[in-house]
């Protein structure tokens, strides 16, 4: 067991493997009560996109126990308020509940882990829901398509290549024996980490779990993630989108680079810092010179997936003025890489770049259920307690020549993946 | 399992300071140094809805400008020294609000509440700032033009509304936009921004002597009045038409609406009661139930009260393949003619009521939603004891009460229709 006095932390494990962590914030009489698994659209089988959020939807049907309906309705009586969501890694539940009713949550939440009952027209009608999700977050929206083929241009053989949400055709097939299959393989006590953030300690919260998530059987080894590793890459690609509804074009830009379960040394937060510096804010340098300077673009980005199992990405873009073109803006894009690969940056910028990053987690103690997911979506990438606790020193210590490193290590355009969001003719 | 039966779960234990600077200005504090940051919401009475149709969107122009340097600060030194010290500040507009954010680190409270006077009383407004931000809006006006979920709320509130300022887009026109000046910012920030119009919340690390200097600071030299013409309320109309327009998509997103209740409206508790068993409880509702559970015909659908200052609306929403939107549509009809007719029964008002009261302590766990709520309040007038007294109106609301305002809110459950996409079995009435 360790403890992290900063924050009264706490974190244990279940004689069934079941990783449990308690974040006490007394400041108001309520919790935010987690579960993740460790599994996501990235463990889905082959052929079976979509299987991961599929089965997240249908964790809402029922059990024996607590036949259909019943658990919304119950944690709906008790004031409280619930939802989940998948990633590539992860799958994850959550109940925000007054904190006398966190016995009742995790009663419904251990009773779901292994008591999952699914009626087939149910199932059917679901996978309508979620063929009616994908049409509205992606088939209305050119530049949700173009990302989708960024990103398995860059994944060529990974899974994190493929939609979470899984390729239309794909869902279409899927079935209540998939689901189900699926559901057994991961949902198991040596595969989840719980998370009770809000008025409560761990003298509380143990008792709790061991009387509900306790009493679930181990199977005595964890599932195994088997996942495909990317290849090296050895070209660059352009992935071109036009479409009549754009209106508004864009220059994207994304390199494979370390997460921070695969990195070593200090590259993920190196890393970091420079997605803060190129284009994390408003005092960026893609901002002060493409937008401010140069009057090139309206608005440019940057960011960086780094809470991943497998390898992570680095990723920009910029919307262009009126009268600039997408390749104008590459070109200005690398001029601006190229040069803090050889030249650094000013000692000033990166210690703003520092310093907001730090403060993200100082505001980050603001809200319980914000600090669950830190702690949640590192526990469930591999990560552990002590990589948050460290990251602001981590960050505090990375220098000019951390960035011009990773700047050259991994933003190399030879091996890169472009995208440009055009209107069609 | 054992639910219990409706508590008064006690009100949200939350203490409240009502402080008043020397210079008159009133903010709602609540005091808390468990965490060392201070975060503050602020709002001013009037936004977009104020804006000339000439002039449509110079309320939002503001806000963007509010924070591309005031002051000796030029945009890029503005923006460096808020990111030097992880200070966050924010402005926006909406139809009836200009409105603003701080974050500080409670270390940097001097700092952040300075930067925050000169955004307030020494907006530089600089040539280059403004065709800057005037790129921004335009991109985001384009995007919108071809995004569902924007085209079809814009069809809906220009014939819901008509010729009512709110029948306009708020962040105006590409060619409003185009022809807003410095000019119109200089006077519309002189216009706009006075002490009478202003409501604050604050809370963390702060006490209320600090707190009165850093306001009296900022806002203390502000106009004690503003200069605004006045908006007349106005009723959703159009009841009944149906317009859609086409694009080409395979879902059709829908919006629809009528007149709603206000929230001074002795019924609006048990019409909000209502509207959360209707479509408002996100996975118990009735139109969850019909539409997504039962037939898989959605991924959201919902109904809402929108209480706007000028006009009271009941608002629904959802988006459905093009070959089954009609089917979504002629649901939620039927649903809302049910509910108008006979109303909720025992058991949903008991369980809605379980629910609303109980969740309303979840609004109290961070400071942001603690700030925004507590401006919430004083922009409708509530009165500072409406936190305590909340859940109690709550509880009262009787089954007859909800049936009475469910024939209200409904009436014979004529809707102004939207909907854009391809949709089969739908077309333009009215």
């Amino acid at each position: 067991m360790s403890k992290d006095p900063s924050q009264s932390l706490s974190h244990f494990r279940l004689e069934n493997g079941l990783d449990v962590v308690v974040i006490p914030d007394r400041r108001a009489p309520v919790v935010t009560h987690m579960v993740y698994y460790r599994n996501g659209a990235a463990d889905d089988p082959h052929g079976k996109s979509g299987i991961a959020h599929f089965l997240e939807h249908l964790m809402f049907k029922g059990t024996q126990k607590h036949p259909k309906g019943a658990f919304s309705e119950i944690v709906s009586e008790l004031g409280g308020q619930e939802n989940a969501f998948t990633g590539h890694d992860y799958t994850a539940y959550f109940q925000r509940v007054a904190a006398e009713h966190l016995g009742t949550v995790m009663e419904l939440e251990a009773d779901r882990m292994t008591g999952l009952v699914l009626d087939e027209p149910e199932v059917l009608s679901e996978r309508d829901v979620i063929l009616e999700e994908r049409k509205m977050h992606v088939d209305a929206d050119p530049a949700s398509q173009l990302y989708e083929s960024l990103q398995s241009a860059l994944y060529t053989h990974h899974p994190y290549g493929t939609p979470i949400i899984g390729w239309q055709h794909e869902i279409e097939t899927l079935g209540r024996e998939d689901a189900l299959a699926y559901y057994r393989r991961f949902y198991t006590p040596e595969n989840a980490i719980l998370l009770v953030a809000g008025d409560v300690t761990e003298a509380v919260v143990r008792p709790l779990a061991e009387a509900t998530y306790g009493r679930l059987p181990r199977r005595n080894e964890a599932p195994v993630r088997q996942r495909p590793q990317e290849p090296p890459a050895h070209t660059e690609r352009m992935i071109t989108l036009r479409d009549a509804k754009v209106e508004q074009p864009t220059a994207y830009r994304m390199y494979l680079a370390p997460s921070h379960t695969t990195a070593s040394g200090n590259d993920a937060h190196a890393l970091e810092v420079l997605s803060q510096l190129l284009g994390g804010s408003s005092s960026s340098l893609m901002y002060r010179e493409l937008v401010v300077e140069q009057e090139a673009a309206v608005n440019v980005s940057s960011w960086y997936r780094n809470d991943a199992v497998d390898q992570g990405y680095f990723g920009l873009y910029a919307v262009p003025r009126e009268g600039v073109s997408l390749s104008d803006l590459d070109t200005r894009m690398d001029a601006l890489i190229d040069r803090v690969i050889e030249q650094g940056v000013d000692e000033a910028d990166l210690a703003r770049a520092r310093t907001r990053l730090v403060a993200d987690l100082i505001y980050a103690q603001d809200s319980q259920a914000h600090l669950a997911r830190i702690y949640g979506a590192t526990l469930a990438t591999g990560g552990a307690i002590s990589d948050v606790r460290d990251w602001p020193e981590r960050i505090e210590a990375i220098t000019n020549s951390d960035i011009m490193r990773v700047a050259k290590t991994y933003l190399v355009r030879r091996t890169a993946v472009r995208g440009h969001l055009e209107q069609a003719a | 399992m054992n639910v219990p039966k409706i508590a008064i779960a006690a009100a949200p234990s939350t203490r409240i300071d009502r402080i008043i600077t020397p210079a008159g200005i009133e903010a709602w504090l609540v005091e808390d140094y468990t965490v060392p940051i201070i975060s503050m919401d602020f709002a001013f009475i009037g936004g977009s809805a104020l804006d000339a149709p000439d002039k449509a969107g110079l309320s939002t122009m503001m806000a963007g400008l509010s924070d591309e340097g005031a002051g000796p600060y030029a945009a890029q030194a503005f923006q460096e020294r808020l990111d030097d010290l992880a200070i966050e500040l924010a402005f926006s507009s909406n139809r009836d609000r200009f409105e603003g954010s701080l974050r500080t680190l409670a270390r940097h409270a001097d700092a952040a509440f300075d930067m925050l006077g000169l955004a307030i009383t020494q907006p530089r407004f600089d040539t280059d700032a403004i065709a800057r931000v005037r790129a921004q809006i335009t991109a985001s006006l384009k995007r919108a033009e071809t995004d569902p979920d924007s085209m079809v709320w814009k069809a809906y509130q220009s014939r819901s509304f008509g010729d009512h300022p709110y029948g306009r887009p708020e962040k105006g026109s590409v060619k409003t936009v185009a022809g807003l000046t410095r000019d119109d910012l200089v006077t519309c920030r002189s216009a706009r921004l006075g002490k009478s119009t202003l409501r604050i919340s604050v809370v963390g690390a702060v006490s209320g002597e600090q707190l009165a200097v850093h306001l009296d600071r900022v806002f203390g030299a502000l106009p004690a009045d503003v200069d605004h013409a006045a908006i007349a309320d106005v009723v959703p109309g159009a009841l009944g038409a149906r317009a859609v327009v086409p694009l080409k998509v395979p879902q059709s997103t829908l919006a629809m609406g009528r007149p709603g209740l206000g929230r001074k409206d002795p019924d609006f508790m048990a019409a909000y009661v209502v509207n959360h068993i209707l479509g408002g409880g996100s996975f118990t509702s009735r139109l969850w139930t019909e539409v997504r559970e039962k037939r898989g015909l959605a991924y959201s659908v919902w109904s809402q009260m929108s209480t706007a200052r000028h006009a009271a609306s009941l608002l629904a929403g959802t988006a459905t393949s093009n070959e089954r939107i009609a089917e979504s549509l002629a649901i939620i009809e039927t649903e809302l003619r049910r509910m108008a007719e006979y109303g909720p029964t025992q058991d949903e008002l008991d369980k809605a009521l379980k629910y609303l009261i109980g969740s309303y302590a979840l609004r109290f766990d961070t400071s942001r939603k603690i700030a925004s709520h507590l401006v919430e309040i004083q922009v409708e007038d509530l009165g500072i004891d409406y936190i305590a007294t909340r859940n109690q109106r709550m509880a009262a609301v009787t089954l007859d009460d909800a049936r009475r305002a469910a024939g209200r809110l409904i009436g014979d459950g004529q809707m102004l229709v939207a909907v854009v996409g391809q949709p089969a079995g739908i077309t333009a009435e009215g």
